[in-house]
């Protein structure tokens, strides 16, 4: 419960300190952090212009994708503190409920009937297909590591304790902040800021949301990324600090891991589109890395001395 | 009793051609009727008792001593799935054959209702027979009534060439099932599945295994053995496609899993190689699914993707059960067996609605369609909730089962040997990706054939069908959310009879405690569902209150958009099908824009996919009927020259047994 609360209370600032970041690396003025609050705020009040083209799909997919990435968070454990609903297998449960959210979100841009949408609609799925290898192996290797198979058993036993371990430690991070980025649309696969249609991926599929719809996107979008932050920060807690310690570690991490993005989004530049596969296939190969090295710790696969 | 109740049954089946043309649905439904209640009943019995439940000699004495029907948990379980098939297949044909009452003579709908019950029987008796030889017979029948269900739009060239085909392939498979009780029988004396019993004691039970495996393999589909699948199911009506594609291929599971059940070593390797094969299966399928143009194909394609995750359940079971690893034993075989099941509703599902769009727009082709989500809602509705429960996703009953069979991986890791280790992480990635692929594939189905704008004008007369139509697939649909919304209904007891059927001597409690997670899937559907309802609901009540316009889409400043604007299912999958082309082979023929060519004039433009184990096979098919046909002097057509073979071949039989050759 406390893992959620505290979830949702970082996803309220989390966008606004990644354009924050971005804007005092550029040396702008820039926005308040609080802006995307307001944005959200007003685009809630306001009314919606539909495509024509579209059916009852488009009425109710955003709505759905939101619940989906709400009930993920619910999934989460906060460090030694158990998720509103946790068993063995739940990670599963987590990938595959993100995955109902892309599948609605792709249909519904696939409902407008424009030539841009599709486009956007078949790289996110190719794209979060292609991402999907590089999630499991992480999980298949941290179950295997631990011998658990729920978030929150994983947490509680992950301990970066050995010499080996500090680096999964490091890769496991480093993946997940990729996983995020790429599953949050952001650089190098994608760029929200682009304002061409042609190369845009996810930001061309929600073009013809408006209003409602479009706030729930955005919210969406903090949620996806706070509760990345979420398990990236669950991976880095120890279990034996105290409570106040540990939320505060919390904090930071997800404040750091804002603006380690809009760091990252300040000095890199965008992948071109067919090398994408690329990009997320190595991925894949770094969360190989990552196995190997489960393997050797668990004096599965001997190395010579 | 019950015996003699069947055979009335079967003997009124021939009743069909003898009855008015209008009369013949009627007649064969009732006679579908009481097949289904009659062996249902039996299967519940079986499910229940301990006893086995048999009848002797059913058939006249003469004919031969060994007929047995035999019902055990496993036979139960698959004439429970076959039942429901063709109930909700015969219930939709009503609504589907419709157009064709005029076009059809009454003999043609005589064979067609005919061989569907008779498909409907056969299935059922292949579950039942534990004799090699009935086995066998009622094997052929199941493969000759589908022939001729597949054949029924036969005017159509490709369909009689796709049935043919279908018909050589099957009795190859046939072959080899023979062959392989021929072994059995040499050494046990038994031509029955007790034989596989004496014969699996003393030797190799991985080779026997693979013997049968190509013949059932072949029914089932899992690739290389794959071809006649997707050429079928496209060309047979859409209710006989829902229920070769739902059942008639799982009754080669049936048969891998009977031949599983008799055997008793190498479990080890008969479970590595049915893993290795079933992903390749699985991953090759979806791979081909993705860019298919007929909606149909896609689905059939899908159907070996299926049969894959069947497969990997299964073999990781098997694997399990040698390394004594009970979690994997027990997550693995559920998941496969529970798929079998699933695969049978979703996949019916899919191809009933396929069958609708069909049926309204004349059309397989996606290209041409869309927009159908405005004309066909309900139909949408179905196709959509199939498309979500095939790809795996909760909270339908695709998600359940793949979520059992990655439970048992994802257990089975810790505590394994490291080459164990470095399969099961591949089978998971393998099924991650399989999950991956088909989201991609269902997104561009449906949202080609059922969103957007219309691509063509077939699409122009599309009209909801008809509600029996749409009953029969309400019937699946409860079905679907059911078993994805209360798993532990049916995933413990599935789990029971099947630690009773492989012998796992595995308790109660044990089963029990392994499913603990169950319960918390389902508290989660409901927490899914109430929060997506919330949001719609305050999304409701907020549009209600606001300006709601609708307006053309953003074109880029570009107002005059049409149709042909939209990405194509073919654009859909271009990215996609260049990363995959060493595997795809995609042929694209088109004439490029020249430079000159300032006002671009109407242009063509072809994409296809080529699967290359079908074009191995047709090679080797040209090949031999290459040197057949040289033989063709031998066909003279005179009385006196075959009469003249026979003689031959008899002294060849005489002079092979007179030097103790034969």
């Amino acid at each position: 419960m406390l893992g959620t609360i505290l979830t949702v209370f970082c996803a309220l600032f989390f966008v606004g300190i990644i354009n924050r970041t971005k804007s005092i690396f550029s040396g702008r003025k820039g926005p308040g952090i609080l802006q995307p609050l307001k944005d959200i705020y007003v685009l809630l009040r306001k009314g919606s212009v539909f495509s024509t083209s579209t059916s009852f799909v488009f009425q109710i997919a955003s709505s759905i994708t939101l619940a989906s990435i709400i009930c993920a968070m619910f999934l989460l454990p906060f460090v030694n503190e158990k998720a509103i609903i946790s068993f063995k297998g739940d990670f599963l449960l987590f990938a595959y409920l993100l995955a109902v959210g892309k599948f609605f979100q792709i249909i519904s841009a696939l409902d407008v009937g424009s030539g841009f949408e599709g486009m956007g609609a078949n790289r996110e799925a190719l794209y979060s297909m292609l991402l999907e290898p590089a999630f499991f192996i992480l999980l298949a290797s941290v179950a295997m590591l631990t011998g658990y198979t729920s978030f929150y058993e994983i947490f509680s036993h992950l301990q970066f304790t050995e010499n080996y371990s500090y680096i999964i430690g490091i890769l496991v991070v480093y993946v997940f902040v990729q996983i995020a980025m790429v599953e949050n649309s952001r650089l190098p696969v994608d760029d929200p800021k682009t304002h061409l249609e042609l190369t845009m991926v996810h930001e061309v599929m929600v073009l013809d949301n408006s209003g409602f719809d479009m706030a729930l996107a955005h919210i969406g979008t903090s949620l996806k990324f706070v509760i990345y932050g979420n398990i990236i920060a669950n991976c880095l807690i120890s279990t034996q600090l105290e409570w106040f310690y540990q939320i505060g570690l919390f904090l930071a991490i997800q404040f750091g891991f804002a603006v380690c993005v809009g760091y990252l989004e300040s000095f890199r530049a965008r992948n071109k589109m067919m090398r994408n596969p690329q990009f997320l296939l190595t991925l894949t190969s770094i969360s190989l890395i990552i196995f190997f090295i489960g393997l050797i710790i668990t004096s599965k696969l001997v190395v010579n001395q | 009793m019950n015996i003699i109740f069947l055979l009335t049954l079967v003997i009124l089946s021939f009743g069909i051609f003898f009855v008015p043309k209008r009369h013949k649905f009627c007649l064969s439904f009732f006679l579908h009727l009481g097949v289904i209640v009659l062996t249902s009943t039996w299967a519940i019995q079986a499910l229940n008792g301990i006893e086995k439940l048999s009848f002797d000699n059913f058939l006249p004495h003469f004919w031969t001593s060994n007929a047995h029907l035999k019902i055990d948990k496993l036979s139960a379980f698959f004439i429970l799935i076959v039942n429901f098939t063709c109930l909700t297949g015969i219930l939709y044909a009503k609504g589907y054959l419709k157009p064709y009452f005029e076009k059809k003579t009454a003999m043609a709908f005589s064979i067609h209702f005919f061989s569907f019950l008779w498909l409907h029987l056969s299935m059922l008796l292949v579950t039942m027979m534990s004799n090699g030889l009935t086995f066998m017979i009622a094997w052929e029948i199941m493969s000759i009534t589908s022939f001729l269900l597949v054949m029924f739009d036969a005017e159509d060239k490709t369909v009689l060439r796709t049935g043919i085909n279908y018909l050589i392939q099957m009795h190859i498979g046939l072959m080899f099932i023979m062959l392989g009780f021929l072994t059995v029988e040499k050494y046990s004396g038994y031509f029955s599945f007790e034989g596989i019993k004496i014969y699996a004691e003393t030797h190799s039970n991985f080779l026997l295994f693979l013997i049968f495996f190509v013949g059932f393999g072949i029914k089932a589909g899992f690739i290389p053995l794959h071809t006649w699948l997707p050429q079928a199911h496209p060309a047979a009506p859409s209710h006989v496609s829902g229920v070769m594609s739902g059942v008639m291929i799982k009754i080669g599971i049936y048969g891998i899993l009977r031949i599983i059940a008799s055997l008793k070593t190498d479990f080890f390797e008969i479970g590595s190689f049915l893993l290795t094969i079933s992903i390749i299966s699985g991953l090759l399928g979806v791979m081909f699914a993705i860019v298919q143009h007929d909606l149909k194909k896609l689905l059939a394609y899908h159907s070996i993707e299926n049969i894959g995750i069947i497969g990997i359940g299964i073999g990781a079971g098997l694997i399990g059960i040698s390394i004594d690893n009970s979690a994997l034993a027990v997550l693995g075989l559920t998941g496969g067996i529970l798929h079998i099941l699933n695969h049978s509703l979703f996949k019916s599902l899919l191809f009933y609605s396929a069958g609708s769009v069909y049926s309204e727009c004349h059309t397989k082709n996606v290209e041409q369609l869309g927009g159908l989500a405005k004309k066909m809602p309900k139909t949408a509705i179905f196709f959509l909730l199939g498309s979500l429960a095939i790809c795996g996703l909760p909270p339908f009953n695709g998600f359940i089962s793949e979520f059992l069979i990655y439970s048992g991986f994802f257990k089975g890791m810790y505590n394994a040997a490291l080459y164990r280790s470095v399969a099961f992480l591949l089978s998971i990635v393998a099924l991650a990706l399989i999950g991956g692929l088909a989201i991609f594939c269902f997104t561009k189905a449906f949202g080609i054939v059922f969103l957007g704008e219309a691509r063509s004008e077939k699409t122009q007369n599309a009209k909801e069908v008809s509600a029996i139509m749409l009953f029969s697939k309400f019937l699946i649909s409860i079905f679907i959310i059911g078993i994805g919304i209360l798993p532990m209904f049916f995933v413990q007891p599935i789990s029971k009879w099947i630690s009773e059927i492989f012998s796992l001597g595995i308790d109660e409690a044990l089963i029990h405690r392994k499913f603990d997670f169950l319960p918390s899937l389902s508290i989660f559907a409901g927490i899914f569902i109430l929060t997506a309802a919330i949001i719609l609901l305050i999304r409701y009540l907020k549009l209600k209150k606001v300006n709601v316009r609708r307006n053309v889409p953003w074109g880029c400043g570009y107002t005059a958009l049409t149709p042909t604007h939209q990405y194509t299912s073919t654009s859909f999958a271009d990215h996609y099908a260049t990363l995959a082309n060493p595997i795809l082979r995609m042929k694209k023929h088109f004439k490029p824009i020249e430079e000159e060519e300032i006002f671009p004039k109407n242009r063509h433009f072809e994409a296809h996919s080529e699967d290359i184990f079908q074009t191995k096979i047709e090679k080797i098919a040209e090949k031999s009927t290459y040197y057949l046909q040289k033989l063709a002097f031998l066909q003279t057509g005179q009385l006196q020259h075959y009469i003249l073979y026979a003689f031959l071949f008899i002294l060849l039989v005489f002079g092979l047994t007179f030097f103790k050759i034969l």
